[in-house]
């Protein structure tokens, strides 16, 4: 991927205060995103997945590191140039009925971001685009849907209408945040194939930010996946490569804890266990590697001395955050 | 097969709304055997939490039992129809007989009070002394891999959610039921806590022999715990039978539906659909095959003729017109 990336985030540090106290968010993060790829960032809740999201969009600062938009800082663009950057990058909530104004028909929804963007002249052309974004998003017959409010439209029309809505400024990338994840299983595929054909149509690139391993690996299959830990990407690369090879032990230990639709498969699958439950706070994340405590392979004197840095590991096509794997060693049980 | 516990025979159940009846349940039937784990698997809104509620007659006022029986056999061989329990008898019953662990359980903890008070309330209920009741919660927190005493004197803001679901699975326990029903009991939990409760679960089943009713749109953790599945929709059992039938030569063909959306997770490229529409209308259901509507097998007869309950192998049962091309459909995909 020798192109000019959309969003570049180089060394990226995110903290929030609360009570008084910093919780440390998001730590060194190293992360592009190419024109036109699907990028999948998992992990357990709160690990950071969301931030990361909205600091791509440029809904949120980063604390500490430098950001890129196609290149350069935002501070270097000139004020209309930052507003066009901003539409470029559109964010798709998790929950389309807190994001949709009930008061709104769905063409008063669609129609205000057009008007106010200056993306139509008139009303017959206004008319005719709020068409087209109901269709591309297969709300048809468009007529059906533009008088209607939100509660009146199932949980994954809304969906669509918030995807046609992230449309309707001619985005180049959008971050789908757990898009997927409050409309039913039954109907998550339709919606997927429909954001899959609308980058090709549109050359978007976009940010896929699940908790569901199985739907990451269908939706990017073709694209990257990122793997975040306590704030950390702990190992990124193609799709095919991690989910057939997993190099960090995290990711090794959640491809082996997802159970498979399939009752021969899932129970054929082994485990790895942790050595503990427990999720560190962010006020107290452990030193070294921060997932040590839990490790299975974890190397006392080694893991806990210095943090990891992402890299190629030997016999690795991705990149992994893990000292002995990227030392070139062999991962052995922790205790013998 | 070993006895029969809990036989559900021609159930119905619905709730007065404003527009008329929902019917939630319609005619349900099937058996649960001594150990078995039946896992119901359906879309959103097609009665798996309204067929649970109703066989532990915990239902809303609005709600209505039609028919049906509900006959129960005790371990001393004695029979009893739950729906004709006296109030007092019920409550005697629940928790001793039939427990529950529910959807969204992580707010089913009274906040203000502890554990232990939980426990005591519990057992007293039931006639177990302070101690009797101490003694089994111990034991059962240990076998939920808690730390027994620190649980027990906890409150429950004080426990992580995967911590809280293992003490509601213990505390559902506590009076040796020998059924547990279980309503999306690892819903919005992590990959990793899913993993951890899923492996508790199967050990405290081994050990203790109860029978599990599982309520789940999750087809991967049906696949990986149950020894049989019943797949229902619009308020029906619509097939029901041995998992390893149902998931490699299933006879219905929203069966089919589901298991061509579901998405698995080492299992590479995958061809997946969605289910066009979404579930009908329960106050006033489509005439025929009640699926028809969204099925892509559907031919006239669907329309306007109920599908004849049919039963093959002494133990899979079906109500679908074309069972036939179903299983044709499902074994070439299996073999390709
Ligand atoms: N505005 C904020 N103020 C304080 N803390 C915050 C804020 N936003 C996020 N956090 C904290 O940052 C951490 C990471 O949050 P984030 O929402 O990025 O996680 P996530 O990976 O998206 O989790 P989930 O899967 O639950 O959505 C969490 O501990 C969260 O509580
Ligand atoms: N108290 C109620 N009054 C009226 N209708 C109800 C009530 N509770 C549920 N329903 C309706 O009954 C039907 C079945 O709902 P139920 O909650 O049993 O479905 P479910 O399969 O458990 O769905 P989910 O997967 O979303 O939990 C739905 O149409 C629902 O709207
Ligand atoms: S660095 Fe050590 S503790 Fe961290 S994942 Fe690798 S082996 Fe485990
Ligand atoms: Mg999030
Ligand atoms: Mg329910």
């Amino acid at each position: 991927m020798s192109q000019q990336p959309l969003v570049e985030l180089h060394g990226v540090y995110r903290s929030f205060e609360k009570e008084r106290v910093r919780i440390p968010v998001l730590q060194d993060i190293h992360l592009n995103v190419y024109p036109n790829e699907v990028l999948c960032l998992v992990g357990e809740s709160g690990c950071g997945k969301t931030t990361t999201g909205k600091i791509i969009a440029s809904l949120l600062d980063a604390s500490e590191g430098e950001v890129l938009y196609n290149g350069r800082r935002m501070a270097e663009y000139d004020r209309k140039e930052r507003s066009l950057i901003r539409r470029q990058m559109q964010l798709v909530h998790q929950d389309p009925f807190a994001s949709l104004n009930p008061a709104h028909t769905i063409g008063q929804i669609l129609g205000y971001p057009l008007k106010r963007h200056k993306m139509v002249n008139g009303r017959a052309e206004l008319r005719r685009r709020i068409w087209e974004l109901l269709t591309l998003v297969d709300l048809t017959p468009p007529g059906d849907i533009v008088n209607k409010f939100p509660h009146q439209l199932s949980g994954g029309q809304r969906q669509r209408v918030s995807i046609a809505r992230a449309l309707t400024v001619n985005p180049k990338l959008i971050v789908a945040d757990e898009a997927v994840s409050m409309v039913d299983v039954s109907i998550r595929i339709g919606i997927l194939k429909m954001l899959h054909n609308l980058r090709d149509m549109f050359n978007l690139a976009i940010v896929f930010i699940t908790h569901d391993l199985a739907l990451a690996k269908y939706f990017a299959w073709e694209g990257r996946i990122a793997v975040m830990y306590l704030g950390r990407i702990v190992e990124i690369g193609r799709t095919q490569d991690i989910i057939a090879n997993p190099a960090h032990p995290y990711t090794r230990a959640l491809l082996s804890a997802v159970p498979e639709a399939d009752p021969n498969l899932t129970r054929k699958k082994q485990p790895i266990p942790l050595r503990s439950d427990e999720i560190p706070r962010l006020t107290a994340i452990p030193p070294g590697c921060a997932f040590h405590p839990r490790c299975p392979f974890y190397q006392p004197g080694v893991c806990d001395v210095s943090v990891p840095r992402l890299a190629q590991a030997p016999g690795y096509a991705q990149d992994t955050a893990c000292i002995p794997l990227t030392t070139g060693e062999q991962l052995v049980p922790y205790g013998t | 097969m070993s006895n029969v516990v809990l036989s559900v025979k021609n159930l119905s159940m619905s709730y007065l709304a404003a527009r008329g009846r929902v019917r939630a349940v319609n005619n349900v039937s099937f058996d649960l055997h001594a150990g078995e784990t039946l896992a119901i698997i359906g879309e959103s809104g097609c009665g798996k939490s309204s067929l649970n509620l109703t066989l532990i007659r915990q239902l809303p006022t609005s709600a209505k039992i039609e028919s049906g029986q509900l006959l129960y056999t005790k371990r001393d061989g004695q029979q009893l129809d739950i729906l004709q329990l006296s109030k007092k008898g019920l409550q005697k019953f629940l928790w001793s007989e039939i427990s529950m662990v529910f959807q969204g359980a992580l707010n089913a903890l009274n906040p203000v009070i502890r554990i232990s008070d939980m426990v005591y309330d519990t057992g007293k209920a039931h006639g177990l002394s302070k101690a009797e009741s101490r003694k089994q919660a111990l034991d059962l927190f240990e076998k939920v891999r808690l730390d027994p005493m620190r649980v027990f004197r906890a409150y429950p803001h004080e426990l992580s959610g995967g911590m809280r679901q293992r003490v509601l699975l213990a505390l559902a326990l506590l009076l040796r039921p020998q059924v547990v029903i279980m309503d999306e009991p690892t819903t919005a939990v992590d990959i990793l806590t899913q993993r951890s409760i899923l492996e508790v679960l199967k050990e405290l089943r081994r050990e203790l022999n109860f029978s599990i009713l599982f309520i789940s749109h999750d087809l991967a953790i049906a696949a990986e715990i149950a020894d049989t599945i019943a797949t229902m929709y619009a308020g029906e059992i619509v097939e029901i039978g041995p998992v390893y039938e149902v998931f490699y030569h299933p006879r219905h063909a929203y069966t089919l539906s589901l298991l061509d959306a579901a998405p698995r997770l080492s299992v590479g490229a995958e061809e997946l659909h969605s289910i066009p529409g979404s579930p009908p209308d329960l106050i006033e259901p489509p005439a025929g095959c009640k699926f028809h509507e969204r099925c892509r097998l559907a031919t006239d007869i669907c329309a306007h003729t109920v599908p004849p309950i049919e039963i093959f192998n002494g133990n899979h049962r079906v109500s679908c017109h074309h069972h036939q091309i179903v299983r044709k459909e499902r074994e070439e995909v299996i073999q390709s």
